[in-house]
């Protein structure tokens, strides 16, 4: 490549990865505003946001309901998903691919045609706005997540493995659990994070079914959003971006620590 | 290319030695791996068939069987132009996406691995932020004193509407949907090999014509996927256009959502949402063939 092309490519591909990172962060200023305001720049220095998202029971039943929802989502999703991957990956390819194909369709549904045909069903099932209705229709959205995820692993794990600690005496319920289990655990690790995000980030069924009683995090920075320039919400962005990123860089931390080992 | 492998171990695992027959009755269960997929596949029919099967059905039934809500829908001129709009945004979308993706993919692949490893995580932070607060924050960015405008005020620029307009929303949704484009194609792109290119530079080709006719052919199936992965998903946005658009930028989904929860009209959503459906569907059948990668890895270098 000729230098000018390689000034012009480097400079094109900075500016897409500001593009990219850039607007996650301007929600971090907005969120010591002084002013109940989003407007830019930001006024003076306050944390009386963040005090609000913790005292204000709005806020905080929200993150619980969120967190509460998300937790048990993800314990489903990865039991079923996983089972599922098992499943798909001994039978014959064809079966399998076919499965595989209508197992994955929950990704590729319009949200809104989704939430909409939930909803039908909740009304007439009384699930609206229920526990159980939340966790349900995440679960679905979720398992796709930890199929993809889990599958990953066992696409490089070596049954012949598990073939030779039946072939030494193992029943077969000791050679998954002693060789297959530590061996694709990873991937099972992976799809738990994945669906508890999934769940948890999940806005569009949400803001159908929910109900003044339940509603999760992202149904009430939404409604917060469309109703006022709260700069709760810039607080609340501030705080998950970064928690996520501890719990990433303490995986990425772990991981590479394991790799070394 | 990884499901050749698996078949591969599939058959090494066939011809392994057989289980003394005391296990067979315990076999004969984990030999049935159906049985593991049912309660996935449970889920899926309760939670999405069901639902699916009922916004079809109501679409046709309500308020009387036929197919008035349908007529409806195609005889509304408001309808057609979200209708257009709805595809003309989604292809704007990826049209945004290709062009910023395409060059940060191939560089992607050229770097040394330090500098890589930075490329992959600016793909991958956008991931790990809500999406709520990701539009949030380009309602922030957008809106009328917003950052862009304070910058460009500052400069010495005249304001710019960008937050409920067409642009505003195409803006933020590429950027949401970025990633989608960027993974597919760099993992086709990291396949190919760069000596092909230096093959036909020696063979007398130019180095743009080499990049068009070598590199580019070899590199379609990526762009195909990416392409249609952001098409799909742009159709049925919901919450960006809600929150970036105004009322010249609606979307289908806001239009369904809007028949169904305001309008309590069941028929007409669900008429809308039979049509997103089945756009989405007809695309995916018919982008899934151009997707497989036509050439074949033979041996890792």
């Amino acid at each position: 490549m000729k230098l000018p092309t390689r000034i012009i490519l480097g400079l094109f591909c900075l500016l897409v990865a500001v593009w990219l990172v850039a607007p996650t962060f301007v929600v971090v200023p907005m969120s010591f505003n002084e002013k109940k305001s989003l407007a830019f720049p930001p006024d003076g220095f306050s944390w009386q946001w963040y005090q609000n998202f913790f005292t204000n029971p709005e806020w905080s039943a929200s993150l619980v309901s969120s967190l509460k929802v998300a937790a048990v989502t993800a314990v489903f999703a990865t039991i079923i998903g996983t089972l599922a991957a098992f499943g798909l990956d001994r039978m014959k390819s064809r079966t399998s691919g076919v499965l595989r194909a209508l197992l994955i369709t929950p990704m590729v549904v319009p949200g809104v045609v989704l939430a909409v045909g939930i909803y039908a069903v909740y009304l007439d099932t009384h699930l609206v706005g229920t526990m159980t209705g939340f966790v349900l229709a995440h679960t679905m959205l979720a398992v796709p997540f930890v199929i993809i995820a889990v599958s990953a692993s066992l696409e490089v794990f070596d049954k012949r493995l598990e073939t030779a600690a039946t072939s030494l005496g193992a029943s077969r319920l000791t050679a998954f659990r002693t060789v297959t289990l530590p061996l694709i655990a990873p991937g099972i690790l992976s799809g738990l994070l994945f669906a508890f995000v999934t769940s948890f980030d999940e806005i569009i069924v949400a803001l159908f079914i929910t109900s003044p009683y339940l509603k999760t995090l992202p149904v009430q920075i939404f409604s917060s959003i469309t109703r006022d320039a709260d700069p709760t919400v810039a607080a609340v962005g501030t705080i998950l971006f970064i928690t996520t990123s501890l719990v990433i860089g303490a995986g990425l931390i772990i991981g590479s620590r394991q790799g070394r080992r | 290319m990884a499901r050749t492998g698996t078949t591969a171990m599939d058959s090494l695992a066939n011809n392994a030695p057989a289980v003394p027959a005391s296990e067979r009755g315990t076999q004969r269960m984990a030999d049935q791996p159906f049985w593991l997929v049912v309660p996935a596949l449970v889920l899926l029919v309760g939670v999405l068939g069901v639902p699916l099967a009922i916004i079809v059905i109501r679409s046709f039934a309500e308020p009387d069987w036929g197919l008035q809500n349908y007529a409806w829908f195609f005889n509304s001129p408001v309808n057609l132009t979200v209708l257009q709009r709805t595809f003309t945004i989604s292809a704007w979308v990826t049209l945004v996406c290709v062009a910023c993706g395409y060059p940060y993919a191939y560089v992607m692949t050229v770097v040394g691995p330090r500098l890589r490893l930075l490329l992959i995580l600016c793909v991958l932070v956008p991931f790990w932020v809500s999406g709520v607060v990701r539009t949030l924050a380009w309602v922030i960015l957008l809106q009328d004193s917003g950052v862009i405008n304070s910058i460009l005020r500052g400069v010495g620029f005249g304001a710019v509407k960008l937050i409920r307009t067409q642009t505003g929303v195409v803006i933020g949704m590429a950027q949401v949907l970025l990633p989608f484009m960027i993974l597919p194609l760099y993992s086709v792109m990291k396949t190919i090999d760069l000596r092909l290119m230096q093959a036909a530079r020696s063979l007398g080709a130019s180095p743009a014509r080499a990049f068009v006719q070598v590199y580019m052919p070899l590199s379609l199936p990526g762009v195909y996927a990416g392409a249609i992965i952001v098409f799909i998903l742009a159709l049925g946005f919901y919450i960006t256009p809600a929150l970036l658009g105004g009322p010249r930028s609606t979307m289908l989904s806001t239009l369904i959502q809007n028949q169904v929860l305001s309008l309590l009209n069941w028929g007409r959503g669900g008429a809308m949402g039979v049509v997103l459906l089945v756009a989405t569907f007809v695309l995916l059948a018919i982008a899934m063939p151009l997707m497989r990668q036509p050439h074949r890895r033979g041996r890792d270098a």
